[in-house]
């Protein structure tokens, strides 16, 4: 689904952040991107939704070089990404509104609009119809990224991105969305790719784990996580096992604070 | 405010104006009712001229005030480079009282609309230019990003984004201005013209002190000040909604 091929970027007049890196993600996996700030994850979370550009190799998305932001994808922020001037139920709306805007040019929008059933059944499926008439400063964190969420299903996508979207909301509105976004991965068939620097989300979140370090990144650290699908594995051994195992390795990775 | 209130405070205003008058006795102010009875004979007469006069101005810069401002405003607000680059010469500019440039305009482009419209248009322009350059400077970078994820090109950012930013702005600065430009409107129009308020107001005030009829031309300006106002209110509830919730 994803092919990360001989990656380098560098903002200017800084050193590079990837340097000659190599990456695949197969169609429906779930993967957490982990590391410390600074290393890199939010860059490639914006290469991989057609923002920024490699300054040299490739980024293929289901064979397709990346050019700007793909149809398929969706991008959910921590903070910030809806709109303060419209309802839940407008910036649920805004991906549809934008491809009726374009019309299905296969540039800006699918070339072929799936007819679906608009956005009700996702307020519904995010328990949020009933605020759908409210506006965003009147919502809870978690509120708002269900909404983000109902954006991003409404625009049926087969590829969505998470940038630290559950870190500002507290322990059990976070735990319950990361659940729900798991399940809602598995119900449309998605691929997932979240990016956060919590050793615990990405520990429940990532099926596969991939370490960035300090840059430059020269190669993929993976880690496996099979043990993350099973049921009760945030109370396992395995769980703390393997968050004991990240968090040392993340240490070494990194150079003394 | 409901408008109970504005009813009581529009009684009350009158109430003092009344017993002003009826203290002083002096006919240099007349009373309401007296004003009220040459206003509506004047209306009769060229009052309503004088006012589309005015209205006329005030309307023209008004809208090209925003079809310059606005979109300046936000090419500066997005361009940290032009924006670095302007902001001094606007920060010299900004708290220049536009009225004084009156009589320049007047040499520069005599008689006619054309000066008047232009100072207004200053006015606006730099209140809405700055108001929008902020509104717009503070768009965050992340919803500009996720709304580009969904497929948004220039056009749609546009569309909605940037437009439904600077509404508010636009809105603002109109809000915070009307006063200053109906005020600056009567400056303009005492020269060089015989259409309008301002001229309405002080050829029969000074001229042919026919005071009556000056106060039926200030009613006049007074209310198409207000009636600016309270469009630029009624649109702001319209357009932007959500400032209005809790």
């Amino acid at each position: 689904m994803i092919e990360v091929r001989n990656l380098t970027f560098a903002y200017t007049h800084s050193q590079p952040v990837f340097l000659d890196f190599n990456w695949k993600v197969e169609r429906g996996e779930t993967w957490a991107i982990l590391g410390p700030s600074g290393c890199g994850k939010t860059t490639l979370l914006y290469l991989l939704a057609g923002l920024r550009f490699p300054n040299s190799g490739q980024i293929l998305i289901d064979e397709q070089p990346l050019t700007r932001p793909r149809p398929q994808t969706g991008l959910i922020l921590q903070e910030y990404g809806l709109l303060p001037w419209a309802t839940v139920r407008q910036n649920a709306e805004l991906g549809l509104r934008i491809r009726d805007f374009y019309g299905p040019d296969g540039k800006h929008g699918p070339s072929v609009i799936r007819q679906n059933s608009g956005v009700s059944k996702w307020l519904e499926r995010l328990g949020i119809a009933s605020i759908q008439d409210k506006y965003i400063h009147q919502i809870s964190g978690g509120q708002r990224q269900r909404t983000a969420i109902a954006r991003t299903l409404a625009t049926d996508p087969n590829l969505m991105l998470m940038d630290e979207a559950f870190s500002s909301l507290d322990a059990l509105t976070r735990e319950s969305l990361q659940n729900l976004t798991l399940e809602l991965q598995a119900e449309q068939n998605l691929t997932l790719v979240i990016v956060t620097h919590a050793i615990e989300e990405a520990a429940v979140m990532g099926r596969k784990i991939l370490l960035l370090e300090q840059p430059p990144n020269t190669r993929a650290v993976i880690v496996d996580n099979p043990g993350m699908a099973e049921k009760g594995f945030r109370s396992s051994q395995e769980y703390l096992e393997l968050c004991r195992s990240l968090r040392s390795r993340m240490e070494d990775g990194r150079a003394a604070p | 405010m409901r408008k109970r209130e504005i009813f009581f405070a529009a009684v009350a205003l009158l109430l003092f104006w009344e017993a002003a008058a009826l203290i002083l006795q002096n006919p240099i102010l007349p009373t309401p009712q007296r004003v009220a009875v040459s206003f509506l004979a004047e209306l009769r007469d060229d009052l309503p001229g004088h006012f589309l006069s005015s209205l006329w101005r005030v309307a023209a810069s008004t809208i090209l005030a925003i079809a310059l401002g606005a979109p300046a405003g936000l090419v500066l607000g997005q361009s940290q480079w032009l924006n670095k680059t302007f902001s001094p010469v606007l920060y010299l500019l900004y708290p220049i009282p536009k009225v004084v440039f009156v009589p320049i305009l007047l040499l520069f482009f005599g008689i006619g609309d054309l000066p008047k419209i232009l100072i207004i248009f200053l006015i606006l322009f730099f209140q809405i230019l700055v108001l929008v350059r902020d509104y717009s400077a503070a768009i965050r970078p992340e919803l500009l990003m996720s709304v580009r994820s969904l497929g948004a090109g220039r056009r749609a950012l546009f569309r909605f984004v940037y437009l439904p930013a600077s509404l508010p702005a636009i809105l603002t600065a109109l809000r915070q201005s009307v006063g200053t430009s109906v005020a600056v409107l009567y400056v303009a129009e005492s020269f060089a013209t015989q259409r309008g308020l301002g001229y309405y107001i002080s050829f029969n005030g000074s001229t042919l002190f026919d005071y009556p009829a000056m106060y039926a031309g200030i009613v006049a300006l007074s209310l198409l000040g207000l009636g600016l106002y309270f469009m630029v209110d009624w649109l702001e509830r319209k357009l932007s909604p959500w400032l209005f919730v809790s």
